[in-house]
């Protein structure tokens, strides 16, 4: 609960890094970064699932009406949601998720952190661009763009989670 | 009730997934012109083809209604041609049998019904009492005899097939011209053979001699019946029967010549006075 504050703080910075820096920022069209998605990934443990679909779907919708793509990034972020608890419900024992407030990398370690943003990131990429294009006609590219811009994300993600490491408190 | 609420928060993240999922792909659809645009024009190809895949089995179901308004179409634009008029008007032809100074009329009519599968066969000819045609005529075929009027309307006559049991046509070997009747489904109803009965054991039959009519008859003398396709068959005491494989294909017959024998009414009456007397 005294965290609040600081998911609050993080999607705000996050949506500003996103919409006034990342907006321009692409690798010939191949490789777009959606960093924004990290305010999802490192939404607490305890979240009930509807406050998980609603802030996502929210935070999707916030991208959208500075994309003037409405629905597309809300619907991405839908099915990111959907694989986080996925996830997390496959690769977390339920005492780590009574006692770890939130799966960052000081807290989960790098090697689950590393595996759980690529995935994630590619899910959400791969949901975007399909949608983006509306057709399943280049499913080839899509696939491509997805995969690079997923690590590109995965990079950008490393690079502010290193910034904001902390040791993680045995 | 309470089964169905445990159902809905075990599988809640399912659930949830579903209801936003699909609330976004709908803001998505209806605020995107691409994405709508893609979606509706999809929807439309896809109920086209059902559409189409529809149409096409009506279009099976239909086809003998099809095939009858094309047939009239056809009749139709036949109508229109210049020579529409050409069997009606050519329908009289005289000819004028020098020999015997007989004379014959001919009306050239349409095969419009036709059956050569029964016990019993008839056809139907586009030429009624209007035309001249009337009940007792001989029928000719472009390769030979096909049967007699039976039957007469103004615009329709129907003809008592050579395949009918009841018909029998004064025929004869063109070689030595013994006579006899020509019968018809006398043991086989097969189409393309008949039997020459009522021959004479004594007289001698090749096989593929020509059977033509006797001319004793509503025919002219001469016209090919078809040709001996098997002989001896033992009917009676002394006569033979003689299979006979007929000239005539009666089963794409599509036009046929109808005669009238102009004398014979006067024959026909003489004959008949020597019955009375």
């Amino acid at each position: 609960m005294e965290r609040i504050p600081l998911h609050i703080a993080r999607f705000f910075g996050l949506v500003f890094i996103q919409l006034f820096l990342l907006k321009n920022i692409g690798f010939y069209t191949l490789s777009t970064p959606y960093i924004y998605i990290l305010f999802i990934l490192l939404l607490p443990f305890k979240i009930p699932n509807w406050a998980l679909y609603t802030l996502a779907f929210c935070c999707g919708l916030t991208i959208d009406v500075f994309h003037d793509t409405l629905g597309l990034h809300a619907l991405a972020c839908t099915v990111l949601a959907f694989g986080r608890i996925l996830f997390l419900n496959l690769t977390i024992s339920n005492d780590a998720l009574e006692t770890e407030p939130e799966p960052s990398l000081s807290i989960m370690g790098a090697r689950w952190f590393l595996l759980y943003g690529l995935l994630m990131a590619f899910l959400h990429h791969l949901t975007l661009f399909t949608f983006e294009l509306f057709s399943l006609s280049n499913f080839g590219g899509i696939l491509i763009r997805s995969i690079l811009s997923a690590f590109f994300t995965l990079f950008l993600m490393l690079v502010i989670s290193l910034v904001f490491y902390r040791k993680k408190a045995r | 009730m309470r089964n169905l609420w445990i159902y809905i928060s075990k599988h809640n993240a399912v659930i949830l997934f579903f209801i936003f999922f699909a609330s976004s792909f709908l803001l998505l659809i209806n605020n995107n012109s691409f994405q709508r645009a893609s979606t509706w024009n999809s929807s439309n190809v896809w109920v086209a083809s059902q559409y189409q895949k529809i149409q096409n089995l009506k279009d099976y179901l239909r086809l003998r209604a099809i095939n009858d308004s094309l047939a009239s179409e056809n009749g139709r634009l036949l109508n229109l041609l210049p020579q529409k008029d050409s069997s009606e008007s050519k329908g009289l032809t005289k000819v004028v049998d020098t020999v015997s100074k007989q004379q014959y009329n001919y009306y050239t009519a349409k095969v419009i019904n036709n059956s050569v599968r029964q016990k019993n066969n008839y056809i139907t000819i586009d030429k009624g009492s209007l035309q001249g045609i009337k009940k007792g005529m001989g029928v000719l075929g472009p390769n030979g005899v096909v049967g007699i009027v039976l039957n007469v309307s103004p615009k329709f006559a129907t003809i008592q097939s050579l395949l009918h049991s009841e018909t029998r046509i004064s025929a004869s070997l063109a070689s030595n011209r013994a006579f006899g009747s020509l019968v018809w489904g006398a043991g086989n109803f097969n189409s393309a053979y008949a039997v020459l009965q009522d021959i004479p054991n004594h007289i001698k039959v090749k096989i593929g001699e020509k059977v033509v009519t006797s001319g004793y008859s509503l025919f002219p003398a001469g016209i090919p019946i078809g040709t001996v396709s098997q002989t001896g068959m033992k009917g009676g005491d002394n006569f033979l029967n003689i299979e006979v494989k007929l000239a005539t294909n009666f089963a794409t017959l599509s036009y046929v010549n109808v005669v009238n024998n102009a004398f014979g009414a006067e024959q026909k009456a003489l004959e008949l006075s020597n019955k009375t007397e």
